[in-house]
């Protein structure tokens, strides 16, 4: 992609479904830094159903706090001259529920697994996967894709050069059920077609007419094979003629930016991938929102993003308690409370998602269902972000069409850098809340450094990626991430108190921390942000830090706001069984970590 | 004076409203401009095309998929009755004969020759949209459905499960903090919408549904006693779809809470008179309350509003919405404009409230809502 080097003032909104976020990004003294933010409601629905009102509102707290003058009357003044105005506007979008989309595919585990990495990957919401095997007889499927009106279908399947019949059955069923897309009561059903392309004239007589069908290459040209770049775009393309140009304002929004609006989620994979490709870093992604959870993984620059549609802390916190279960959340909580009471409160947190927690216990609560929230956004992202399936390898056939979860490319033991972002992670009160959060949810193992993003700007960043990645990784580095530190955490098990490990840490000042890690331990050693400490550790017999059980290894630390976190709780963490004594477990590990005052 | 921008829900004894009553495809719109129309006639209706059913004929037959055409005995578009024969094989002996029946009434929409299915679709469903509450046609919207006006009293709630509906309304509950009882509730409550008081109990529900009540406005519910009555954990607050034989309308929320005084006294103020409800709630992207319409024709003597998003300024009402005070009613005290740092930590931007027992509380200003404007 072009990219455009004479940027100095860049204005950047991400219309969210509830509020609209601005930053200026301006070029001091050669370097690129997030200078001011303002906010402002979205006005996507009634009374105002102008997008770009919500939009001005934003730019305007930030003309107010900056000094600068960016507006004349509803005009962003580009490019910048005299100093006013700027040079690019750029924007993301989530607002109306973000892009909905239905997929298909001949064999779920197959094709229907690679539709739905691109259409995730292009920042969409997946409703439903049909496909030939998913148990469904035809006229539940056709009924099915009548009643969830899509903004989108992504129809794939076959291999080129294979057999056509499935994903034409597949096309049957769609124009069978004539679909009529979320908004737009007379407007024709984007599809588009990535299967096998003997099957392309075929699709065509089926779906040309009752469909806004596109056809591109396929997702899935070989078995050995996954092409989701030329779909991902079409996605885009179409998001932004069909869907976007639906929505209200969007069409003089569109006019108003310098480069295509993205999707929101989209925008974030892409700063992820950006950041791992330049660092050479394995990297996952979190965030929590109100309603949602995204996760987003680049793993040997394999990138994979899922969302969890309803998990989320306040529209969907709800759904987290019914999903996770009561006792998996209290097990993080140190404390008993009566079950009706919790239930009522999470229920009146759901219907009225903008309260905050004024108690430390009803942030205790909220917490813990964050953690529950991520784990389990974790598991799914987990059971998608895996290697193609049904590739001959030396293995059975059986072996290839079983459950999957040894191959995912998610290991936690090369994770390098795990970054969070989202109200309950980014505002939370301490610092080491976030990072414990995360620990407890995600379990990294191994060296592992964490980070919230500050300001949640990674949208903007990603679509600022695409005009200017210098810009983009600059702001990144320096405005967009607050390293908490890192966490050391041996993978193994034991009886609580046995050595898991050893460990010494030389500061960069001379002085040296050293001391034993015991099964179900957990220590807090203060390393500030910007310095670095050299560990050597030693795991006991059945522990490993990385180079395998036992084995000893070196890593450089680096510190941040929360500082270094040892976690010798075991893989997975070895809760007790017992009430009382978890209590005291959590209690422990939270003074430990000075998580909450005294 | 200091002012803060705070949520509400809209409480009024009178005012106009509008609602878009939209057909899920184009279709006919039956009523025009200025027609006066009652809340359960059709306004517009159309046909949703029936539903697919399907028929392996290859299979049936044991033929390949390119070879369909010839022995099929409906062609696309044929109307078939259940039981009538699609296709059959015509061997030499009778007794190889294949033949393949038609599951369904309606016609045939496609014979594939690549998959071998003949798929075929029932007849078109006719849905008629009504007008949902009393009023006057305020603009029609070609083949898609009309807006009716009405004016009246007008209460949105916090929450509700359960769809459309209308009836008279009776007041159970002598106060608006009582907790009512299942043997309130007779059997000439039917049809009718029921203002129950601070909790709408699982007992008092399941009463209500037996007496085949229109619907039941309370203060709270209890989470446990809903899920018991949906028959699942309800996860997130989009609703209105439910069929559980009655609708729900919470005025305040989750727990025994009572319904707020001016609440109460407008919803009392509307007893005998017909009311248009919804449950329908959608708290994401696009708020949706539930609500209770009850038209008439003048403004009642002392017609008062209050609700709805605005500011908020000293000596105003509002409720806290959120522990440790949740569901007290007091007026705000101070607006102080710097951050402050709450028990939990958390720095916010806080509002002094003054209870009637002359105590007062700091609360976090996302935790109030504006009940007066």
């Amino acid at each position: 992609m072009s990219q455009s080097a004479n940027l100095n003032v860049i204005i950047a909104t991400d219309c969210g479904s509830t509020t609209t976020k601005a930053i200026l990004i301006e070029n001091v003294d050669g370097v690129y830094r997030q200078t001011y933010r303002g906010e402002a409601p979205t006005t996507v629905e009634a009374p105002f159903e102008d997008v770009t009102r919500g939009v001005l509102n934003a730019i305007q707290e930030v003309e107010e706090l900056s000094g600068r003058t960016i507006l004349d009357g509803e005009r962003i003044i580009a490019p910048a001259r005299d100093g006013r105005g700027v040079d690019i506007y750029i924007s993301t979008s989530s607002a109306g529920g973000g892009l909905q989309m239905m997929v298909a595919g001949v064999v779920k585990s197959m094709t229907g697994e690679s539709a739905q990495r691109c259409a995730l990957g292009a920042g969409a919401i997946v409703m439903d996967v049909l496909a030939s095997n998913d148990g469904r007889l035809p006229h539940q499927k056709i009924e099915r894709i009548r009643q969830l009106r899509p903004d989108m279908v992504l129809l794939s399947g076959g291999t080129d050069g294979g057999t056509i019949s499935h994903v034409v059955e597949l096309a049957e069923y769609i124009a069978a059920a004539d679909p009529k897309p979320r908004f737009g009561i007379g407007f024709r059903l984007p599809v588009i077609y990535a299967g096998n392309r003997d099957a392309r004239a075929d699709i065509e007589r089926i779906l040309g007419e009752k469909a806004e069908l596109t056809v591109t290459d396929n997702i899935r040209p070989t078995l050995e094979r996954e092409n989701l770049q030329p779909a991902r775009l079409k996605i885009h393309d179409l998001f932004l003629e069909h869907v976007m140009a639906q929505a209200p304002g969007y069409k003089k929004l569109m006019s108003w930016t310098g480069a295509p609006i993205m999707p929101t989620p989209g925008a974030v994979g892409l700063i992820m991938q950006t950041i791992a490709r330049n660092q050479g870093i394995n990297v996952v992604g979190v965030d929590i929102g109100g309603a949602t959870t995204d996760v987003f993984s680049v793993f040997d620059g394999v990138f994979n993003r899922t969302v969890s549609a309803n998990l989320g802390l306040s529209y969907s916190i709800s759904n987290v308690l019914a999903e996770a279960g009561l006792a998996n959340i209290m097990r993080w909580v140190p404390f008993d409370i009566d079950q009706q009471d919790l239930r009522n409160r999470i229920k009146n947190k759901m219907i009225r998602p903008t309260t905050i927690p004024q108690l430390l216990a009803e942030l205790k609560i909220e917490q813990a269902i964050a953690r529950e929230a991520l784990r389990l956004a974790f598991i799914q992202h987990k059971q998608l972000a895996v290697g193609l399936k049904g590739v001959a390898k030396e293995r059975t056939l059986s072996d290839v069409f079983a459950a999957e979860a040894a191959e995912s490319l998610i290991d936690m033991m090369r994770l390098d850098l795990l970054v969070g972002s989202g109200g309950v992670l980014s505002h939370a009160p301490r610092r080491q809340q976030a990072m414990q959060m995360m620990i407890d949810a995600f379990q990294p193992e191994g060296v592992t450094r964490l980070a919230v993003d500050s300001i949640f700007m990674m949208p903007h960043l990603g679509v600022l990626s695409t005009v200017n990645e210098r810009a983009a990784t600059e702001v990144f580095d320096r405005d967009c991430m607050i390293y908490l530190g890192t966490c050391v955490a041996p993978r193994g098990k034991g009886k609580p108190g046995a050595k898991a490990c050893d460990w010494e840490i030389a500061l960069s000042g001379g002085a040296t921390e050293r001391g034993e890690l015991a099964a179900g331990d957990l220590r807090r050693v203060p390393l500030g942000l910007d310095e670095t400490a050299m560990l050597r550790a030693n795991p006991a017999r059945g522990w490993d830090l990385g180079a395998g059980p036992g084995k000893p290894i070196e890593a450089i630390l680096h510190g941040g706001v929360a500082g270094i976190v040892l976690d010798g709780r075991g893989r997975p963490i070895q809760m007790a069984e017992d009430r009382a004594r978890q209590v005291q477990q959590i209690l422990t590990w939270n003074r430990a970590t000075d998580q909450y005052p005294a | 004076m200091a002012h803060s921008y705070t949520p509400g829900l809209r409480v009024t004894s009178y005012t106009t409203l509008q609602r878009r009553r939209i057909l899920p495809l184009k279709g006919d719109v039956i009523v025009k401009v200025g027609d006066r129309v009652r809340r359960d006639d059709v306004v517009a209706r159309t046909d949703l095309p029936g539903d697919i059913a399907t028929a392996n004929v290859v299979n049936r037959l044991g033929i390949q998929p390119s070879e369909i055409g010839r022995y099929m005995l409906k062609k696309e578009g044929e109307p078939v009755e259940e039981g009538e024969l699609l296709a059959e094989t015509r061997p030499f002996i009778t007794w190889f004969r294949s033949q393949v029946k038609s599951p369904i009434t309606g016609t045939v929409e496609t014979i594939s020759s690549i998959t071998g299915q003949v798929l075929l679709r029932r007849p078109p469903r006719p849905v008629a949209v009504m007008a949902y509450v009393d009023g006057t046609v305020a603009e029609v919207i070609s083949d898609e459905g009309v807006v009716v006006e009405t004016a009246g009293a007008f209460v949105q709630g916090i929450f509700g499960v359960g769809g459309e509906a209308w009836g008279p309304v009776v007041r159970i509950s002598k106060t608006a903090d009582e907790v009512v009882t299942p043997d309130m509730i007779a059997p000439e409550h039917h049809g009718a919408v029921l203002v129950c008081g601070a909790l709408a109990t699982l007992a008092v529900l399941r009463r209500a549904i037996a007496v085949g009540a229109a619907g039941v406005i309370a203060g709270g519910i209890n989470a446990d006693d809903l899920k018991e009555l949906l028959g699942y954990d309800l996860g997130v607050a989009i609703t209105g779809t439910e069929e559980i034989g009655t609708t729900i309308i919470v005025t305040e929320g989750f727990g025994r809470i009572s319904i707020a005084d001016r609440t109460f006294d407008v919803l009392c103020g509307c007893a005998g008179q017909v009311a248009s409800i919804n449950g329908a709630t959608q708290i994401r992207a696009g708020v949706q309350r539930p609500e209770i319409i009850s038209p008439c024709d003048m403004p009642p003597a002392d017609a008062n509003g209050y609700g709805h998003a605005g500011g908020l300024a000293v000596g105003d009402p509002v409720r806290i919405i959120r522990e440790p005070h949740f569901g007290r009613l007091g007026t705000v005290a101070a607006l102080p404009s710097e951050l402050r740092r709450v028990e939990s930590e958390t720095v916010v931007r806080v509002l002094v409230v003054a209870f009637s027992d002359g105590t007062q509380a700091v609360v976090p200003r996302a935790n109030v809502e504006s009940i007066t404007r």
